[in-house]
């Protein structure tokens, strides 16, 4: 891999870059790779401030994006919570934040600039006055900033007050680009053609089965229209996940063999070391598959299987996605193709815990799975009888997400048995986290005078051959919202492909099965080595 | 660790390079590139610390090349440094005697293999990057104009032998400015008539940033001087009034459009690792500096736009032959 295949480097549009560009605009010209793409005017509206995701990513990224310069003169931050706070206080948090989390160096200047634009706005969901007042802010902000009436509407807040924020977003004419308070003659001068946008930025969960999800699109439905709904897939916004489509589709060592006849099967798994900590009220009743194999390990697998799209753009990068997604094929007999485990008391990395039954706040009686495996097949020519195996869990030995594609053995070894006894499956292994990059493993003579044939791994380490501070997934995500980019989010028909994947299993696992108990810090259930085993494969060690 | 090989041969320092690496305990796995430091022993200790920290960002073999004595027998003296300042590695390499005007045979041989060459003169700039020693082995070959006494007849030097794959560092340090140009001019904006550049004197970055809006738009773009610090302000002409960018302080830029509030956002002056890292990033050649130069070295004639003539202060790009209808306004600012 060499510098040229990434459009990865930092300050740079990326992979898969869409064309936003004004076609106008005399000053940009797509030969000019310096210059980055930079948001236009606008307002973020934040909804939830004070959670986690916030302050640890949104806030950080803000920043981030403001110090490499991609953020446009007059950028302005509203955040909308129900403390009583002034705007002093509310800036102040994000000065902790950013100072905390922030991946650039803090400098005062632009933290100065930033905090110039931002406003706070105290009041409950359900509150009309405080939604007037908010929508009030935002046309003083127009005026005081030539913000140009655009706004993007962040919603990191439980999706039960989706409804409500959406119809209050609607009542009080945010969500309106014609109600817009600025008036045309302050949008573009002398030219009548601006029109302002707005755009709203939903988290996930996207619903918890396929009805759920169909209702909160329909909340959304009414009031933005499709292209205006971010759906953030943090995973998407990877590095590592969008050099899958690079290493795939820039190369041309790997796409010949990227198939059933030399494909024996692929393992796609994503391990976390902690338990559930403070998300007892989300995780519980939600579990593991909803949680990630629904929209990460999904994802991750439409973009290892698809088919390669015709352009990088939103439509051609979703249609294939869902080509491939919708031909994802459940196992005939679920009890044999899946497998779910909850966590038992155990020893995790030198710390003992407590098992996940024991959680606060969690029912003892709980049948919520904390570990999940599937085994998927992909009915479609170049994947036919090549399964796909899903694997998530919580308290397993380490922090790892990864995609492994386990190839064939060679079908004839023209060596002694003896000498390729050590000998496994060639594969190739795309790290997504931690330690992100690729490795491929291969046999190798071992040195000396006998023909003896081992495994060797061939590594490569993002750390190693990029900047050590590749952008932050919530930073390159926010600016294309901003910028009004689609091609990472995913559309609704693809979150609806996922749960037409996974309700049936889940429904099958809430009528028969009960989740088995693994130790924490072992690597997970019998049941699921058991579903290798049945296929004559195993997993990968975690 | 630095280990210092004193009258030495590049196979010595291979073989140095090799077995330091396996005392740090790591292959030379994920280098990027080799960047070639064509320096003086004054100049040095900046040049290559700024390759450093660009090598956190492109880990990559610095080959920096010292001439020494000019009199002296041919020797060659290097000092190697692992795993000090990043992930890369460093060579000084000392040249003595008639060895520096070889100093193709002492670096061909440390080239790291499948990897793209970049060569960099942090002072003293060559006037035609790739003829000049160490220039022709490089796919980038970056001059830094701002180095020269008059920066300006440096540009035109540079515009005379332009080659695909050179580029100068006051160039890099446009981008900044010219991001947030082009950003200006994503939203919808009134007919420009006119533009100028305000800097401190001798701002070859100033120069290029006026010949680029020049080519790029079509209309006259002047360049004026203030007391800096680096570029003052750019501005545009429009029939509505003037669209300014003022950065008086070097930190916080103020963007004035007519009838519309003050904006103000950073757009910081930057260091030298900054510059050398956004160099590194891209290697294939820069064509619209190629462009600039070339603009700035022979201006493109304009002429009154007919449809506007009325205004009398209106030009724009003659679409026929080249020349043809020259006034003093044009060629005044063609020196501008």
């Amino acid at each position: 891999m060499t510098a040229e295949t990434g459009g990865l480097a930092p300050a740079n549009p990326g992979v898969i870059a869409g064309l936003t560009e004004n076609a106008h605009n005399p000053l940009r010209d797509p030969r000019d790779r310096r210059i980055p793409r930079v948001a236009g005017p606008c307002v973020l509206v934040m909804f939830g401030v004070t959670g986690d995701l916030a302050r640890k990513k949104l806030m950080p990224a803000v920043y981030d994006l403001a110090n490499r310069g991609l953020l446009p003169p007059g950028f302005s931050l509203v955040g909308y919570a129900r403390r009583d706070w002034a705007d002093e206080d509310f800036a102040q948090l994000t000065y902790d934040a950013v100072k905390e989390h922030a991946r650039t160096p803090f400098r005062d200047t632009v933290w100065q600039q930033l905090s110039e634009g931002v406003r706070f706005v105290q009041g409950d969901f359900d509150d009309d006055a405080a939604f007037d007042r908010l929508a009030q802010t935002v046309r003083d902000l127009d005026a005081e900033r030539g913000t140009g009436g655009n706004y993007a509407f962040y919603l990191s807040i439980p999706p039960k007050f989706f409804p409500v924020v959406v119809q209050q977003l609607k009542r009080s004419g945010l969500s309106d680009p014609e109600a817009s308070g600025v008036p045309a003659a302050d949008r573009g001068q002398g030219v009548s053609a601006h029109r302002s946008w707005r755009r709203v930025v939903i988290e996930k969960p996207f619903g918890h089965d396929l009805a759920s999800a169909k209702e909160l699109n329909a909340t959304l439905d009414g009031v933005f229209p499709p292209e205006s709904v971010f759906r953030i897939d943090h995973y998407l916004g990877k590095e590592t996940v969008q050099n899958i489509l690079a290493l795939r589709f820039a190369n041309e060592m790997f796409e010949p063999i990227w198939n059933r006849s030399y494909v024996d099967h692929v393992q796609i798994s994503m391990a976390e070391d902690i338990g559930i900590g403070g998300r007892a009220g989300y995780y519980d009743g939600i579990g593991a598959a909803r949680d990630v194999i629904q929209n990460h390990l999904l994802q991750l697998l439409a973009l290892t299987a698809m088919e390669e799209p015709v352009a990088f753009d939103a439509d051609s990068l979703r249609t294939e996605k869902e080509k491939v997604l919708s031909a994802v094929r459940l196992p005939a007999d679920l009890a044999l193709g899946t497998a779910r485990g909850q966590y038992a008391a155990g020893w995790q990395g030198g710390v003992e815990v407590p098992g996940y039954l024991e959680e606060e706040a969690i029912p003892a009686d709980s049948r919520t799975e904390t570990y999940a495996a599937l085994r998927l097949g992909v009915d479609t020519r170049r994947w036919a009888g090549v399964p796909f195996y899903l694997r998530a869990g919580k308290r397993l030995p380490r922090r790892m997400t990864e995609i492994a594609m386990m190839f064939q053995r060679a079908p004839h070894l023209p060596f002694a048995a003896t000498d390729t006894k050590e000998l496994g499956q060639n594969a190739l292994v795309i790290r997504i986290q931690p330690d992100e990059g690729i490795t491929v493993r291969f046999g190798s003579k071992v040195p000396g005078t006998a023909m003896e044939v081992r495994d060797v791994n061939m590594d490569f380490a993002y750390g190693e051959s990029f900047t050590e501070s590749s952008p932050e997934a919530y930073e390159r995500l926010l600016l294309d919202v901003l910028i009004g980019d689609p091609p990472l989010f995913p559309r609704q028909q693809e979150v609806e492909l996922g749960w037409r994947i996974l309700d049936p299993v889940e429904d099958f696992w809430a009528e028969h099965t009960k989740p088995e108990q693994y130790p924490a810090g072992s690597a997970g259930p019998a049941s699921a080595d058991a579903l290798m085993a049945r296929d004559g494969r195993a997993w990968r060690r975690l | 660790m630095t280990i210092d090989l004193t009258d030495t041969n590049t196979g010595a320092i291979h073989d140095a390079l090799t077995q330091a690496r396996r005392r740090m305990g790591g292959p030379a796995s994920g280098m990027v590139l080799t960047l070639i430091i064509v320096t003086n022993e004054e100049d040095q200790y900046d040049a290559v610390r700024a390759a450093a920290q660009a090598g956190r960002e492109h880990p990559s073999r610095v080959l920096a090349v010292i001439p020494r004595k000019p009199r002296a027998e041919s020797r060659l003296d290097a000092e190697i440094r692992v795993g000090e300042t990043g992930p890369g590695e460093t060579v000084l390499l000392r040249l003595y005697g008639p060895l520096a005007q070889h100093a193709d045979s002492v670096v061909a041989p440390l080239l790291v293999p499948d990897v793209p060459v970049v060569t960099w003169w942090p002072d003293e700039v060559s006037a035609s990057p790739v003829t000049a020693a160490l220039g022709a082995v490089a796919q980038r070959r970056v001059t830094d104009a701002a180095s020269n006494d008059s920066p300006k007849d440096m540009l035109l030097r540079l515009a005379e032998a332009y080659q695909p794959g050179d580029t100068d560092l006051s160039w890099t340090r446009a981008t900044p400015w010219r991001s947030l140009l082009a950003s200006t001019l994503d939203q919808p904006y009134p007919a420009l008539l006119g533009g100028s550049v305000t800097a401190e004197q001798g701002n070859p970055t100033a120069d290029l940033i006026a010949a680029w809006l020049r080519l790029r738009l079509g209309v006259h773009v002047i360049c004026e001087e203030s007391s800096g610090p680096g570029i003052t302000s750019v501005s545009f002409q429009t029939p509505e009034g003037d669209i300014v960018i003022s950065r008086p302080d070097g930190r916080t830029a103020t963007l004035s459009w007519p009838g519309r509030p003050d904006r103000r956002v950073a757009l910081h002056r930057r260091d030298v690792p900054d510059l050398v890292a956004e160099e590194l990033r891209r290697l294939e050649p820069d064509e619209l500096y190629g462009e600039t130069l070339a603009e700035l070295a022979h201006p493109i004639e304009l002429v009154p736009a007919n449809a506007l003539a009325g205004r009398g202060d209106v030009w724009i790009r003659e679409s026929g032959d080249e020349g043809s209808q020259a006034s003093t306004a044009e060629e005044e600012a063609g020196q501008a």
